[in-house]
């Protein structure tokens, strides 16, 4: 069980970050967007989870938790942004909305 | 060993799903499929908790709000997954090369170090795993979670605040809305603006 080494859960947690990164640049639509945010977030968390192992130390799961906190918060804040720009604008694309473009 | 390989794969190809899928309804399952493989290897990391946690806050309530706000948005068909932009997927593939051969190669290079803790698994097996992290949580970290729960309560008051706006506006449609944004829409939507997203594929 805990044969597994940690180098491969820093490996897995890269992979899932960097999809999601991908995700964030290539898909326009806000919803999808916010999606592949929390898949980063969560490759950080698998990060941190198994660093804490490695190093026999719970700060990596106290970290965890606070990431899953702003997580949460987030999610809750951007849908409702979300909502609110559909009703605005009738549109989720992120390149729609630029009117803080200069 | 074989339960980390079927389950890293599940997840991986679980994250590009979330990517690739073209109905947004198909990528937040996939993110549930995601969700609940982190949580099989947090347990398999022991962290039995956290696993808990992942599946009670995010397979239950990110995706749930996701799939929501999808059925409240999209059943109107006013969000259409627009196509996919050559340059800027080209862009992406190349940056996201470069991140990954880049953190893949200092996680293969560079050996773990650092201060070790007392939290050895026999302690934890001993002590009680959730025990020991909840009197971790509660001393140590005391100002955090009050800061975290602060912070719940200002996203929470902002949600609010935002969801009401969208009663607002809905009750008095026709008449003058107060909304800054309003002005602009209104302003925009006399020249060209036209929404993209009924006309995109």
């Amino acid at each position: 069980m805990s044969g597994v080494p940690t180098a491969w859960f820093l490996l897995l947690g890269a992979i899932l970050f960097t999809i999601g990164a991908v995700g964030v640049l290539v898909r326009r639509n806000v919803l999808i967007v916010l999606m592949c945010v929390e898949l980063m977030l969560n490759a950080v968390n698998l990060t941190f989870v198994a660093l804490g192992r490695e190093l026999n130390s719970l700060t990596g799961q106290v970290f965890v938790f606070f990431v899953i906190v702003v997580a949460a918060v987030e999610v809750a804040v951007g849908l409702a942004i979300l909502v609110e720009l559909n009703r605005l604008r009738q549109t989720a694309d992120v390149d729609e909305v630029s009117e803080l473009k200069g | 060993m074989v339960l980390f390989w079927v389950v890293a794969a599940v997840a991986v190809l679980a994250a590009g799903g979330v990517v690739l899928n073209r109905n947004a309804i198909y990528s937040a399952l996939s993110l549930l499929v995601n969700f609940t493989m982190l949580a099989v290897l947090y347990l398999l990391l022991n962290a039995q908790f956290i696993a808990m946690v992942q599946v009670i806050v995010y397979a239950g309530a990110v995706v749930v709000l996701f799939v929501f706000v999808e059925m409240l948005l999209g059943a109107t068909g006013r969000i259409q997954v627009t196509g996919w932009l050559t340059p800027r997927l080209i862009v992406a593939a190349v940056a996201g090369f470069l991140l990954l051969s880049t953190v893949g190669s200092v996680v293969y290079e560079s050996a773990i170090g650092g201060m070790r803790g007392n939290a050895t698994p026999e302690m934890l097996a001993q002590a009680g795993q959730v025990q020991v992290l909840g009197i971790t949580l509660y001393t140590d970290y005391l100002l955090a979670v009050q800061l975290a729960g602060v912070l719940m309560l200002v996203g929470l008051v902002g949600a609010l605040q935002l969801g009401q706006q969208w009663q607002r506006g809905r009750t008095s449609q026709t008449t003058k809305s107060t909304l800054p944004l309003r002005s602009t829409e209104s302003a925009s939507a006399g020249t060209s603006h036209t929404p993209v997203s009924e006309s995109g594929g």
